[in-house]
């Protein structure tokens, strides 16, 4: 009847758990072992002939004849790269594009800490901008104008995808707001803005922005192209940001609000320092995709005419000196994309782990 | 010190506080009991205009409770509130917790407003806990980091809903310990709340609910021995079990 423990029972390691072979999946079984088997074996195939190409009967050195009826035309890449990182910008101002990378990278490089979020690195994202837009325009300190046509390559892509955060960020999540607010007003421009910017193919949006945008400006009022590609980035961009932090925002529990409000917090505070950052929180894996779709989207700027890395890419193909080493430049291409994108991702994956704020337990 | 009059609230066509009239002195600690969806929860919301009554006058002091933002912000800088989920800033320490609405709206340096925070926290014995975040707490934890959080902004008059009902029931105790301490600080106190030990031992007077409408109110001694209404005492018969 009565039970009364009069020892602890003793606390234990666990037992030994068999573990899950990480093979299992793709040995086990017929078809698998068969799908395996054919996977493997078009590998061990494919192996030695991507080598011999790449390798055994690549061309690193050399002129465009050299590259004939040979593998792999590293040369050319070599001879080109400065034209794929800068596009046409006249060869002796080079220095300045570089000098533009170099700012750029450093202060996306510098504002990866979080203990780095401050006013004044904000303020060092201003100073690089225009310091960045003056080096590639000049016309100013002694330096010769160089028109935006004549701008291309990495630092295209840079201060595309810059912009495209930077001013995309803060509207997107305006446009959230507004999605969310009382206001009828807010809210049917919002949603029309966003349905409309998502339901059209951005290769479209440029296009209307780029051929469209003479028409509708007036008269007098005249826009360069990269401005209005920038426009159409920053716009597009801003709306997809905006249906991710839309999401983030439903996140939050009503509870956060009220009790920020009972506080007696006014409005401004209850957002910036309760909602958002809570939002922003619950948002940053679908935000990661975006930010790098919005990356590579920059690559879109060809079909207008502006000379991002792609684009600059595909025109240094078509000198006569050289055969056409297609898929040695994509790969090439495809790699500094690869770098940068994937490079931001696992940037967000650490934010996301260490962000948590205790909502995860460290 | 608060003045309602007449107020009258509803969801819809739901009809969730009839004619409510009810006078609180500085100083007064009031327990509001009744069944669940008797409209405790929208009273003492009503006080800080986190909901809107649709009819009826509330006043606190001199302010009268209308939908202004800046007569709200203004009022709830002087009126603090726990609520029954902690509803405390995930993503902000315990200190931060504490010292955001001091800095934000008294407008003190984050020096004296931390220095405030720790004070509190001291208070409501949990001082060991301030850089935590919120998910390391326990539910009492969380909820005495709540109290603090409201007093930190020196409020006349605080507000419960139903402050220990998330609770496991080991963790009661220690909230209404910190409650009960408050009580006898002069601090004017409204509590909805299901704890009638605590009714009994700290109020001045208990307030009963139904349907939307003061029942009954009276002194606990009286309510508990000597209810005059048929519904109190039917309710109060369920509770002995």
């Amino acid at each position: 009847m009565r039970y009364v423990r009069t020892a602890p029972e003793p606390v234990r390691p666990a037992p030994p758990r068999p573990k899950r072979p990480a093979l299992r999946s793709i040995v086990s079984g017929g078809a698998n072992l068969l799908t395996t088997a054919i996977i493997v074996l078009f590998a061990i195939r494919a192996v030695p002939h991507l080598l011999s190409w790449a390798v055994t009967h690549g061309v690193w050195n050399g002129d465009g004849d050299a590259c004939r009826d040979a593998g792999a035309c590293w040369a050319f890449l070599r001879a080109k790269m400065p034209f794929i990182l800068f596009g046409i910008y006249p060869e002796a101002e080079r220095w300045r594009p570089i000098l533009v990378v170099l700012i750029l990278g450093a202060a996306t490089l510098w504002s990866l800490p979080r203990a780095h979020w401050t006013r004044a690195t904000l303020g060092l994202w201003g100073v690089a901008i225009v310091a960045s837009l003056l080096l590639m325009a000049g016309g100013r300190l002694g330096l010769s104008p160089v028109p935006t046509s004549a701008w291309g390559g990495l630092p295209i892509t840079m201060l595309l995808t810059i912009f495209s955060l930077a001013l995309g960020f803060p509207l997107g999540i305006v446009l959230a707001l507004a999605r969310r607010s009382d206001m009828p007003v807010y809210r049917w421009t919002a949603t029309a803005l966003i349905e409309v910017m998502r339901a059209m193919p951005l290769v479209t949006l440029l296009f209307v922005a780029s051929v469209m945008a003479p028409l509708l400006l007036p008269a007098g009022v005249t826009a360069d192209n990269l401005t209005r590609a920038l426009v159409a980035f920053v716009l597009s961009s801003s709306a997809y940001i905006a249906e991710v932090v839309r999401g983030g925002l439903q996140g939050v529990p009503p509870g956060q609000q009220e009790s920020a409000r009972a506080l007696g917090l006014g409005r401004s505070t209850v957002l910036l320092s309760i909602i958002l950052p809570q939002a922003i929180r619950k948002a940053l894996a679908p935000l990661t995709s975006t930010v790098v779709v919005i990356i590579k989207n920059s690559s879109l700027v060809l079909v207008v005419g502006l000379f991002d890395l792609l684009s600059a890419g595909r025109v240094s193909l078509n000198d006569p000196a050289w055969p056409t080493p297609y898929a040695e430049t994509y790969l090439v291409i495809a790699l500094i994309y690869f770098v940068i994108c994937y490079g931001f991702a696992r940037y967000a994956l650490h934010l996301e782990r260490t962000t948590q704020g205790g909502e995860r337990r460290p | 010190m608060i003045h309602m009059a007449g107020v009258g609230k509803w969801y819809g066509d739901y009809h969730a506080l009839r004619n409510v009239s009810l006078d609180v002195a500085r100083g007064e600690r009031i327990v509001i009991c009744g069944p669940s969806g008797s409209g405790k929860s929208t009273l003492i919301r009503c006080i800080n205009g986190l909901e809107t009554h649709d009819e009826g006058v509330i006043r606190i002091g001199e302010d009268e409770v209308r939908p202004d933002r800046r007569v709200l912000q203004r009022i709830r800088a002087r009126v603090g509130m726990v609520f029954q989920d902690f509803n405390l800033f995930p993503h902000l320490t315990i200190l931060e917790n504490c010292a955001l609405a001091p800095m934000k709206v008294r407008g003190l340096a984050r020096d004296a407003a931390e220095a405030l925070a720790r004070e509190l926290l001291e208070r409501v014995r949990i001082a060991d806990q301030a850089d935590k975040y919120p998910a390391q707490l326990s539910g009492g934890q969380q909820q005495r980091t709540a109290i603090a959080r409201a007093l930190a902004m020196q409020p006349e008059i605080i507000l419960f809903d139903e402050p220990t009902s998330a609770l496991d029931a080991e963790m009661v105790k220690e909230v209404l310990d910190i409650m009960k301490a408050l009580a006898t600080e002069g601090i004017t106190m409204l509590c909805v709340t299901h704890e009638m030990g605590f009714a009994r031992e700290v109020a001045d007077r208990i307030i009963f609910m139904d349907a939307g409408q003061i029942v009954e109110t009276g002194s606990p001694h009286d309510f508990f021995t000597a209810p005059c209404h048929e519904r109190t005492r039917a309710f109060l018969s369920r509770l002995l079990y």
